[in-house]
């Protein structure tokens, strides 16, 4: 019986991953119309560099997640320190209002981005982008840096305070060092989300301003060539190699009290 | 707990906390609030607002025609008739996507948390977890790699029976149900899994001692037991897969019109702010009511 429940684990990772894998190798493949057999090439790497289009959007990407990261992790502590630490009326309702963003489907919540910045002359480019990414941020970050707060005693802060420390210094001193973990979880967080965001991009994106993932949707609409597996390859890995080290950093079932 | 409550009179001391010129605590913690919910009012909450407006606009405010008040596109299903065909269409599909994730994702939960341990386990649930934070777009356009007409599935089949013709299914609704259901598996398969590992191991030995066969105990107690993750897991799948459009476009070519894509078109192609505001306020309000309707189950599987 576990030998079959091993088996089917192993069917279903085949399933997850073929696909990427068979894409991935794809970007490796000379032929441009995707024909077998293969013939391993840098060729698509090669062409990658010479196009302007897709490394400006990369590098769009790349500096709208770090932005993104930064200022969601911010905001998104200031707020998990208000609703972990405490007592106000309406804290239920302070944190409803932190689902829209996760549990509306993104095609409602981006063309009604979409409406709003126009109608209020915000606009599309790149604030406007910046603005949706970190509100689609700031929930996880809520999220990951309020179970970091569930590990650490509240009396430890009441300690430093009684001892003549000022709230903030305390904050900073005492409960933002053990928290620091979960921060940069949450950071790491939030740039893969926005890294990955492509629905609220899409619609907020202008001809001249777009990242990749809206780069690469027109591409496989207008008819793709290996160069987009070679793009794909390295979003997909790059985002894996922030989730790896974001599950290193926030151990999500980690529950031990940290003293 | 005694330590705690001797560090605690340690800590007020005799005299209790010393004074800091401070401010009243409402203060602070608004200050600590305002900028994440200012955010959010103005990134969220006040766009769905305006377009909860414009979907009652009888035309797109940007020329000059004048614009009036009309519940005309709330009647869009009844006015134009092959919009309830791509609305059952879009159902049909969350639907199959929904009931393939909910068999194969509990079978794999129920896999990991019975026939693992340990380090393997970690291992395995890391490797099914990792596709599912990575660009949903690549692993569609991945999809179509596997699925073309003389892509990876032909030639493995070509493999076997050399001169057997395509089996490519691309471009059909088949391939954009095989998509969401690899989107999706992953977290059907997490929240399964979280409800499943809490179930006490001396149950199913019991049930398992007395004579109780392999379905007797998944009928019997795994499924019932594990229902809350079951039915968190097809809330969260159903609800993102009725609002999907990508997946549609690019793994159903011309087949592939679904809610989510009329949806696009309508603030893309055609224009039609309106229609698009009020066909998206009709597939919130589906989404609300399903939320509504499992929100207890929903709360305690937030809560475990």
């Amino acid at each position: 019986m576990k030998q079959i429940g091993r088996i089917y684990l192993l069917v279903v990772l085949f399933f997850l991953y073929t696909p990427i894998v068979v894409m991935m190798a794809m970007g490796f493949n000379e032929s441009q119309l995707y024909e077998l057999p293969f013939t391993f090439s840098f060729r698509w790497y090669d062409a990658l560099l010479g196009n302007k289009q897709l490394l400006t959007a990369g590098m769009n990407s790349i500096i709208i997640a770090v932005i993104t990261s930064v200022l969601a992790t911010s905001l998104g502590t200031l707020a998990a320190t208000a609703l972990a630490r405490r007592t106000f009326r309406g804290k239920s309702l302070l944190q409803l209002l932190l689902l829209p963003p996760i549990a509306i489907p993104w095609l409602i919540t981006g063309t009604a981005m979409l409406v709003f910045f126009y109608w209020s002359g915000i606009g599309r480019g790149m604030h406007a982008l910046l603005i949706g990414h970190v509100a689609l941020a700031i929930p996880y970050v809520v999220l990951v840096v309020g179970t970091g707060f569930k590990t650490i005693r509240a009396d430890l802060e009441e300690a430093a305070m009684s001892l003549g420390s000022t709230p903030i210094h305390a904050f900073f001193s005492v409960t933002l060092p053990l928290l620091y973990p979960s921060i940069l979880g949450a950071a790491l967080f939030a740039f893969a989300v926005s890294l990955d965001q492509f629905v609220i991009s899409y619609f907020l994106a202008t001809p001249g301003y777009s990242t990749l993932p809206v780069q690469i949707y027109s591409a496989i609409r207008k008819g793709f060539t290996p160069e987009i597996n070679a793009i794909s390859t390295l979003l997909l890995l790059g985002s894996m190699t922030v989730i790896l080290i974001f599950a290193r950093f926030a151990k999500p079932g980690d529950t031990s009290d940290k003293r | 707990m005694r330590s705690d409550a001797l560090l605690n009179e340690a800590v007020r001391g005799p005299s209790g906390p010393r004074k800091h010129r401070m401010l009243p605590s409402w203060v602070a913690t608004t200050a600590l609030l305002l900028p994440t919910y200012a955010w959010l009012t103005l990134a969220v909450l006040l766009p769905l607002l305006t377009m909860f407006v414009f979907s009652f606009m009888s035309a797109t405010p940007m020329g000059k025609a004048p614009i009036t008040f009309t519940l005309k596109h709330y009647r869009a299903f009844v006015d134009q008739p092959y919009l309830l065909n791509i609305g059952w269409t879009s159902l049909v599909i969350g639907f199959w996507t929904t009931l393939l994730c909910a068999i194969f994702g509990f079978l794999a939960a129920v896999a990991l948390a019975r026939a693992t341990v340990g380090r393997m386990r970690e291992t395995l649930l890391i490797l099914i977890l990792l596709p599912f934070w990575t660009n949903g777009l690549v692993r569609v356009f991945s999809w179509t790699m596997v699925l073309r007409e003389n892509g990876f599935l032909d030639n493995v089949l070509h493999m076997v029976f050399a001169d057997a013709g395509s089996i490519s299914f691309l471009y059909t609704r088949y391939a954009i149900v095989l998509g969401l259901v690899h989107g999706y598996l992953p977290y059907m398969i997490l929240t399964c899994y979280i409800a499943l590992v809490t179930i006490d191991d001396a149950i199913i030995e019991a049930a398992a001692s007395l004579g109780a066969r392999w379905w007797t105990i998944l009928f019997r107690i795994l499924i019932p037991m594990a229902a809350p993750g079951l039915i968190s897991g097809a809330v969260l799948t159903f609800v993102p897969v009725i609002g999907s459009f990508m997946e549609p476009r690019i793994l159903g070519g011309k087949v592939g019109v679904t809610m989510g894509t009329v949806i696009e078109d309508q603030f893309t192609q055609a224009f039609n702010w309106p229609l698009g505001a009020a066909l998206s306020f009709t597939l919130l309000a589906v989404v609300l009511a399903i939320f509504a309707t499992f929100s207890g189950v929903l709360r305690r599987g937030a809560a475990a």
